[in-house]
């Protein structure tokens, strides 16, 4: 069944956003690694980088003062080279900025400072560390991973990040194969006890996201013969609850060419905003898109799966 | 051998209640309760459920609690360490009857 055919059986109207709280924008493609699981297939190679034009164009928006927060991704968002300014120039118009970073980003070269202009900021920060434990986070993100992003939790604590009274540091886990995330609550109490008894790390939250199927995940789930049997996984999990807290209906998504999205996913996979819309951020127009129709197809069975992924 | 046990077979488990429906039924919301966290976690209990499908060397329980250690957040490490477990107590159950060798070889032996 499609993702579509599965809303109507549910409601009578098809999905549309509530409004727009934040705006989600991918600055660009490129990283410092290449996670097994990307669905935006980031890596070294990757030349699509939001240039200083569609920056100020998101910089518009936010000063124009209808959208309240701004949460970067990518790729490592760091290795824009307009990120620290679209940072701070959002910060400066009194928004709440959130950076999804790899953890690893702080020991790559040119990235000395970053823990200290971290520090000098307000930034909350999202972060990926999909296991506790050594060898599965190198397996899905590369040799060597594991112990820089437990050097780079221990210092992000030091400094006042994750722990209690102090900046916000969220943990992201996604599953290590084709199958789904547990229960979100019971996977960050074995967090807090393992980081903590190993570490001696705290942090604010633990996010657990399904894997969509799209992307490089995709390619494994193709290569390896489990495609059918992960989205026949996704579609029995469906849970119609997750609806009205889909992520999508509270944001908007800029890809780095300054297009618009529902969401990061649709970005990966081509899909715009619908018709009717203002298509790129040059004419954002908030009154039209903040009650949208959401673009939908099969991936959306990921974000609705058991108890959501948004 | 491999004809005995054919992946597409756990499919068709509920084929089980075709002569007996009331009694699988039965089985069926006895099982689907015991796994309902309680006093363990639900991740202590596909634990168990994956040591139990090792000492009963089931090929479907073992695939389908692999699938939920995962699915719980749990690794190979943590499936390692229970199949260990499970053979081990497996292995010790074998190993105390060598007290009823003793016991049979004393009551004939001079």
């Amino acid at each position: 069944m499609r993702f579509s055919e599965k809303i109507q059986t549910v409601q009578d109207t098809p999905l549309t956003a509530t409004g727009i709280e934040m705006l989600q924008v991918n600055v660009g493609y490129r990283c410092n690694l290449a996670c097994k699981h990307c669905h935006v297939e980031g890596g070294p190679e990757r030349q699509e980088v939001m240039d200083r034009v569609t920056v100020d164009a998101v910089l518009k928006v936010m000063r124009s003062g209808s959208i309240k927060a701004l949460d970067i991704t990518g790729g490592a968002p760091e290795l824009n080279p307009h990120f620290r300014y679209l940072v701070e120039e959002a910060q400066n118009a009194g928004c709440h900025v959130v950076v999804r970073t790899n953890l690893a980003i702080f020991f790559e070269g040119g990235m000395e400072d970053l823990f200290a202009w971290y520090d000098r900021g307000r930034v909350e920060l999202v972060a990926s560390l999909p296991s506790c434990r050594h060898e599965q986070v190198d397996r899905v993100r590369g040799k060597g991973i594991f112990e820089k992003s437990i050097t780079a939790l221990k210092r992000l604590n030091s400094l006042g990040y994750g722990v209690d009274n102090g900046r916000k540091l969220n943990l992201v886990y996604n599953p290590a194969g084709a199958f789904l995330p547990p229960e979100q609550s019971s996977l960050e109490a074995e967090y807090r006890k393992e980081l903590l008894s190993a570490y001696g790390i705290t942090f604010t939250m633990l996010y657990t996201f399904a894997n969509m199927p799209i992307g490089r995940f995709r390619q494994f789930l193709l290569r390896t013969g489990n495609l059918d049997m992960y989205m026949a996984k996704l579609v029995d999990a469906f849970n119609p609850q997750t609806l009205c807290g889909l992520m999508c209906r509270r944001l908007l998504n800029v890809g780095w060419d300054g297009r618009l999205y529902d969401c990061d996913f649709n970005q990966m996979t081509g899909i715009g905003v619908t018709e009717g819309c203002p298509t790129v951020l040059s004419h954002f127009d908030h009154g039209r898109l903040a009650s949208r129709r959401i673009a939908v197809d099969d991936h959306c069975f990921g974000c609705t799966a058991g108890q959501g992924s948004t | 051998m491999s004809d005995y046990y054919r992946q597409e077979d756990l499919e068709r488990f509920g084929e089980i209640g075709k002569f007996n429906p009331e009694l699988f039924r039965k089985f069926m919301d006895w099982y689907n309760a015991s796994l309902q966290p309680g006093a363990l976690s639900r991740r202590e209990k596909v634990l168990i459920g994956l040591g139990v499908a090792h000492a009963v060397q089931c090929p479907y329980c073992i695939d389908a609690y692999t699938k939920s250690c995962l699915e719980e957040g749990m690794d190979m490490e943590h499936i390692t360490e229970a199949v260990h477990i499970a053979s081990a107590v497996r292995g010790g159950a074998s190993l105390i009857h060598g007290i009823q060798a003793h016991n049979a070889a004393d009551k004939i032996s001079l």
